[in-house]
């Protein structure tokens, strides 16, 4: 078995642009889950919209990437209103059931033919890296060392996928030192109490809403860069990924969800190329590999049933800071 | 639920078509460079396996005609191009259905029935993808009578569609609406109890006859809502974890389990005996026998756990239970013994609309369950959560609403329609159309 190679693959999923991407969606969930208690499982819905919103406005009406950016994130904004005007007045379980059926229109929409011209249908879209690529001022090449070694658009990608996620994790850190963090977490422990000081619940609950959904979005903006845009990409299992990491870093903390992301993409990185290689080499002859594929999706689903019975509070939280007290 | 296959667009009337021109169609092409995305070739890039084809008629290609290719959870349309052809990606090997969708093609002509008598709906086929990759699949078009039917047939069609979708949701949604009345749990992992009897009815049906393979599945299914509550439920309500870690649990246990059935059964599409048997058409509305008995059982198991909720001792206790566990636990009633039966009762109920669902789509697949769950949620949530009937109501109204809207809009948005009514009736109506307002909290 190749464990250097094995190694080595795992390693690149630290700083990979698709763990960034999860740890700045979960930084998201965080913000709704972990410091406010809203339970949004449309998460992927926000980070479509966010890949959407950038390649229609980028491909469609030849915008550029500020304002491709811009518009991906106006995107989830107005879903953050439409998910929590009906719902945010309600029990958390309403919530979690309509946003993943947001989430899920939302992909129908994108999947449907009616809007192929626009949307690419189930095709998806490609081709809107562009301009995005414009502006990379690394110089053509190939750099780094060890397993670490990529071109320009490469490093770029990781430059500007890792910055994102530090900016929002730093802004995420200052707003929840902030008298805002403080009302907000309030709310999760004790709404009526909140209310009780002349605070408007409801309106705080939308401002989380809206930041943990533009971070879905802009997360949304980084997943699409190294690959293209489909919609089967964003089905309700993303956003059960993103729980996965999130509980796993500790949904209450500003780098749980980071820390989950790179822990979670390492060792899933390690254990799929481990069981792929133990089976080509003939160890389980029990198993096929396609099979060996599904195993890690099994496991994810353990980790996640485990993580909430045994360690709620994750790797990096505190017991007494629990998203979910009742 | 999202790739939920879909039944033919427009289902054929058993006129058998006089093929007056006869057919041509060619046999295609595989392994052609892909060219960048054009509606004609979809998925090339990301998939390794493919299936193709050529659409002509007389020698002439047919533009824009519409395909829907379907298995093993995966579904993807396409349109042929100006030059008649048209390439799919797959995502594996396995069975799938190429339907060609007849309101596409120019007036006046079909495909003409070419595999074996008495298949009534030549213009869908199954092809398999095999080792090789790809798959080519022809299809015959000539001049002769397809399916126009007129609107009024159609609105007749879908009503009965949307009776069968309505009842079998119905069976999954009460058991889900008890579970929540009883235990407080959102349990997403109710998309695996259907898909389990669908499945257990699928490997017992491969060695026994059809009724006894059907009876062992939903005793099996009924003895898994019990697993379900001994092994995992029971012992984290006596832990005390709360009802949202709980909710969580029941994701990942969704997630789990899901990958488990693709583990065991693979990815495919696998059908259950009868269930793609045209001989079995009653002649109207669209129905087969399948169809009716499916419709006629589930009405009598409907009314059943009716007359247990209202008549019997332990219905009783169970509605007691819903309403107020604590009460009910002072008042004498075994509340613990309450939610074990529930558990059975919605594990049986999920097994059995599992095989329903099965012949309705028609198909059995590991994520089968997974794609009629979120419609279950919106049913109950519909009719009000937590209780029986409103489940009865909702799953109802979102059957015939699913069925009905694809007189409007594209069939690949059917699911759309229940969805945002789900949301709009929120906005409206919190508590649901039978809930109570105490409850929306």
């Amino acid at each position: 078995m190749d464990w250097i190679q094995l190694l080595s693959n795992a390693a690149q999923e630290f700083i990979s642009p698709t763990t960034a991407a999860y740890a700045l969606a979960a930084l998201g969930l965080a913000v709704h889950f972990g410091f406010t208690g809203l339970l949004n499982f449309g998460q992927a819905g926000f980070m479509m919209l966010g890949a959407y919103g950038f390649a229609i406005a980028t491909l469609t009406f030849g915008w550029p990437v500020w304002a491709a950016v811009l518009f991906g994130i106006v995107a989830s904004i107005v879903f953050a209103f439409i998910l929590g005007l009906p719902t945010l007045r309600l029990r958390a379980d309403y919530l979690a059931i309509v946003t993943i059926a947001a989430a899920e229109i939302v992909r129908l929409l994108f999947t449907t033919n009616t809007f192929e011209p626009v949307t690419g249908s189930a095709n998806g879209l490609q081709g809107y890296k562009g301009g995005f690529a414009d502006l990379n001022p690394i110089p053509e090449g190939t750099y780094g060392f060890g397993p670490f070694v990529y071109n320009e658009y490469d490093w770029w990608l990781r430059i500007v996928g890792w910055s994102v996620v530090a900016l929002a994790a730093l802004v995420t850190w200052q707003l929840f030192k902030s008298p805002w963090g403080r009302v907000i977490k309030g709310i999760r422990e004790d709404e009526d109490a909140v209310r009780a000081l002349g605070k408007n619940v409801y309106f705080y609950k939308m401002q989380s809403l809206i930041l943990g959904g533009v971070y879905g979005s802009l997360a949304g903006m980084i997943f699409i860069l190294p690959r293209s845009v489909v919609p089967s990409n964003y089905q309700p299992t993303l956003t059960f990924f993103i729980y996965a990491i999130l509980l796993l870093g500790g949904a209450a903390t500003v780098f749980g969800p980071i820390l989950g992301a790179m822990i979670f993409w390492v060792l899933l990185s390690f254990f799929s190329g481990f069981i792929a290689r133990a089976v080509s080499e003939g160890f389980l002859p029990f198993m096929s590999t396609v099979q060996a594929g599904q195993l890690r999706f099994i496991f994810v689903g353990l980790a996640i049933m485990l993580i909430v019975i045994y360690r709620p509070q994750g790797i990096l939280g505190n017991k007494k800071e629990l998203a979910f007290v009742k | 639920m999202a790739h939920a296959a879909s039944r033919p667009v427009a289902r054929r009337a058993p006129r058998r078509l006089t093929a007056v021109l006869f057919a041509t169609v060619v046999a295609a092409l595989t392994l052609s460079v892909a060219a960048p995305a054009a509606a004609d070739e979809i998925g090339l890039d990301e998939y390794d396996f493919r299936i193709s084809g050529l659409v002509e008629l007389a020698d002439e290609p047919l533009e824009d005609v519409r395909l829907v290719i379907d298995g093993g959870g995966f579904s993807v349309e396409v349109e042929t191009g100006a030059d008649g052809r048209w390439a799919v990606g797959v995502p594996q090997q396995g069975d799938y259905t190429v339907t060609l969708d007849e309101t596409t093609l120019p007036e006046g002509i079909a495909v003409v029935q070419t595999t074996q008598e008495g298949d009534e709906t030549p213009n869908s086929r199954d092809v398999n993808v095999g080792q090789s990759g790809s798959t080519v699949l022809n299809f015959f078009i000539g001049q002769g009578e397809r399916n126009t039917v007129n609107l009024w047939d159609q609105i007749v069609d879908r009503f009965f569609n949307g009776l069968n979708f309505g009842l079998l949701l119905a069976l999954a949604a009460i058991g889900l609406s008890l579970v929540f009345g009883t235990t407080g749990l959102s349990n997403f992992a109710h998309a695996e109890l259907i898909t389990f009897g669908a499945l257990m009815a699928l490997t017992f049906s491969a060695f026994l006859p059809l009724w006894a393979a059907l009876l062992i599945a939903l005793i099996l299914s009924a003895g898994f809502g019990w697993a379900n509550d001994a092994g995992l439920w029971k012992p984290l309500r006596k832990r005390g974890v709360g009802l949202i870690p709980m909710m969580i649990v029941s994701i990942g246990l969704s997630l789990a389990l899901r990958y488990v059935f693709q583990f065991f059964y693979g990815g495919e599409t696998q059908q259950l005996p009868g269930a793609t048997d045209a001989s079995f058409s009653i002649g109207a509305f669209g129905l087969s026998w399948i169809d009716v008995g499916s419709m006629a059982l589930s009405v009598i198991v409907l009314l059943a756990v009716a007359y247990f909720l209202l008549r019997t001792r332990i219905g009783k206790a169970t509605r007691a239970v819903s309403d107020n566990p604590a009460l009910a636990a002072a008042s004498g009633i075994d509340v613990d013994r309450v939610i074990r039966i529930v558990w059975v009762l919605a594990g049986f109920l999920a097994g059995m609309s599992g095989i329903i669902w099965a012949y309705f789509r028609p198909g059995v697949g590991w994520d089968m369950g997974f794609q009629l769950l979120l419609l279950t949620f919106a049913a109950v949530t519909l009719g009000g959560l937590g209780t029986a009937f409103g489940a009865l109501v909702g799953a109802l109204i979102v059957g015939f609403f699913v069925e009905m809207s694809t007189l409007i809009i594209p069939s690949d948005t059917k699911y759309v329609g229940a969805l945002i009514i789900l949301i709009l009736v929120l906005l409206v109506r919190p508590q649901g159309i039978l809930g109570r307002k105490e409850r929306i909290g």
